[in-house]
């Protein structure tokens, strides 16, 4: 079975969400009962490290969409980073780099947050 | 009698459950690593095929887990092919349109990014539908000689 976990951590008042393993149809909940935990906290400045996720598909990507607009709704925005070269041509591939912050380090996520 | 032995062993039969899905990814890379082809394009195969398949346990089976799949796999010095068959509703592929991300950024909507992704990484994805009966969908890649 395919192996999927994700970790919370506060930096600020900035979450950041680390994913790890494969991020499928099957796992794609977890990740959904994160963002809906953190917008039930009225936490809307959110993180997403990608360091250890080996795999995404659609499904994955799709859980993106769902929180993407509500967030930005309450001044908030999901930022995205340390994606491997694989993760991010499947991103690119969909037109995701239109529609969302994508950085190398988590760090610079979080200072934009910060700046804005 | 050799075809019938090589035909099984690149069989895989399993449930309409997403929990399958990895294992429906193993089975294919294993496939495609044997084939020789290069671990980028084993990684896209594996995408390709976890969408085909991911649309029909939610499309076909609407998340009934108690579907089948089919999944078969068949290679040259040319081609890798991957046919997968399931018995649930018919899909029709002209329905679903080329996904405009804007607007489904705007609508939620998720559907369809799959289909485009399977068109974006294999060479060719043939759906054939026999009403009632099954439906088929054809997955393949070109392997580049010389």
């Amino acid at each position: 079975m395919a192996e999927f976990s994700t970790s919370i951590k506060e930096k600020g008042d900035v979450s950041v969400i680390n994913l790890k393993g494969f991020l499928d149809a099957h796992t794609a909940p977890t990740l959904e009962n994160n963002f809906t935990q953190l917008i039930e906290n009225n936490k809307y400045k959110i993180v997403v490290n990608f360091e250890d996720l080996a795999y995404i598909s659609s499904a994955g990507l799709g859980v993106f969409m769902a929180y993407i607009e509500s967030v930005r709704e309450n001044k908030g925005d999901i930022k995205l980073t340390n994606m491997s070269d694989k993760v991010y041509n499947i991103f690119d591939l969909l037109g995701f780099p239109l529609l969302y912050e994508i950085y190398k380090k988590e760090e610079e996520a979080i200072k934009k947050f910060i700046e804005s | 009698m050799t075809t019938k032995s090589k035909n099984k062993l690149n069989e895989l039969r399993v449930k309409s459950k997403t929990e399958n899905l990895s294992v429906i990814r193993d089975f294919v890379s294993e496939k495609a690593l044997d084939a020789g082809l290069p671990m980028a394009t084993v990684e896209n195969i594996m995408l390709a095929v976890d969408e085909a398949c991911t649309n029909i346990i939610k499309h076909a089976y609407k998340s009934s887990p108690e579907g089948k799949i089919i999944l078969n796999i068949d290679y040259d010095e040319k081609k890798f092919t991957i046919t997968i068959i399931d018995y649930g509703k018919s899909f029709e592929p002209n329905s679903v349109p080329l996904p405009n991300l804007q607007k489904y950024y705007r609508e939620h909507k998720v559907g369809g990014l799959g289909i485009y992704l399977m068109k974006s990484l294999m060479d060719d994805v043939k759906y054939t539908s026999v009403p009632g009966k099954y439906n088929q969908v054809l997955l393949s890649k070109n392997i580049n000689g010389s």
